[in-house]
């Protein structure tokens, strides 16, 4: 299954639903180019819908984190949405569970962002 | 009883793809539950990914050989390129907090947290890194 993600505005945060795999590839360039194009665009409080992503690999892992690390460089915001329960042991193993603000419910993290 | 097959591949992350489909297809057979078989698919995927990205950076001339091996006792998989070679004691630790924000370098580590046992034997040249999993638990249960 490919990689798509579908933006929009949801109370000023940038709110990308993303389904399929991000891995070494395609998944991984469609999310960097996602990231970068939002950033260029001047969003800074973005919210990454991870509730449909079936897989992630460690291509996949490092490319949240260069997200993470390119949206506070610019000041603003990234956080995650709805892990699946992979996804999450993933970030765990790898230390990354507290690096991330993680949220469950998109309203409670929409209000979460700074104003 | 112990069933082997292999298989050479071209150095392309489709090649990476049907590594980790049968990966998955061999655990399940060698009857690891689903949780095994996705840490085994996963471990064999980033170690494929290693070979033709690290290893053979996607050279056409090059190739790699992926060995599946079922026992009663254990699952291996053996992955083997044709690259410069890898010094298992050079690798950085991506939990350290220096390497914890850095866009890569956690493909051997996930390989180690989902395999019991991994070798990375460098071969001058090339790679083999040898993957276990040990299944005779499971198959008992299985039965």
């Amino acid at each position: 299954m490919s990689m798509k993600a579908t933006n929009r505005q949801v109370d000023g945060v940038a709110v990308v639903d993303m389904s399929g795999r991000i891995i070494l590839g395609e998944g991984s360039v469609v999310l960097r180019d996602t990231i970068r194009d939002l950033i260029g665009k001047g969003n800074k409080k973005i919210l990454l819908n991870l509730g449909d992503v079936t897989y992630i690999d460690s291509s996949g892992i490092g490319e949240l984190v260069s997200a993470f690390t390119a949206v506070r460089r610019e000041g603003g915001e990234l956080k995650l949405l709805n892990l699946t329960k992979k996804v999450h042991d993933l970030l765990q193993i790898t230390k990354l569970y507290t690096v991330f603000d993680i949220k469950d419910d998109e309203a409670t993290a929409i209000k979460a962002f700074g104003k | 009883m112990t069933n082997r097959v292999s298989y050479t591949l071209e150095s392309t992350l489709e090649s990476v793809n049907q590594v980790e489909q049968k990966a998955s297809e061999v655990a399940a057979g060698a009857g690891l539950a689903e949780d095994e078989q996705y840490q085994v698919a996963m471990a064999v995927r980033e170690a494929a990914v290693n070979a033709v990205l690290h290893g053979n950076a996607y050279d056409p001339g090059k190739r790699f050989v992926v060995a599946y091996e079922t026992t009663s006792e254990s699952l291996v998989i053996t992955i083997t390129d044709q690259g410069k070679g890898l010094d298992p004691e050079s690798l950085p630790d991506p939990l350290a907090p220096d390497n914890l924000m850095k866009g890569s370098g956690r493909g051997i580590f996930l390989i180690r947290a989902f395999m019991d046992e991994v070798k990375i034997r460098n071969k001058n040249p090339g790679t083999e890194v040898t993957l276990i999993k040990h299944t005779g638990r499971n198959a008992a249960n299985a039965k």
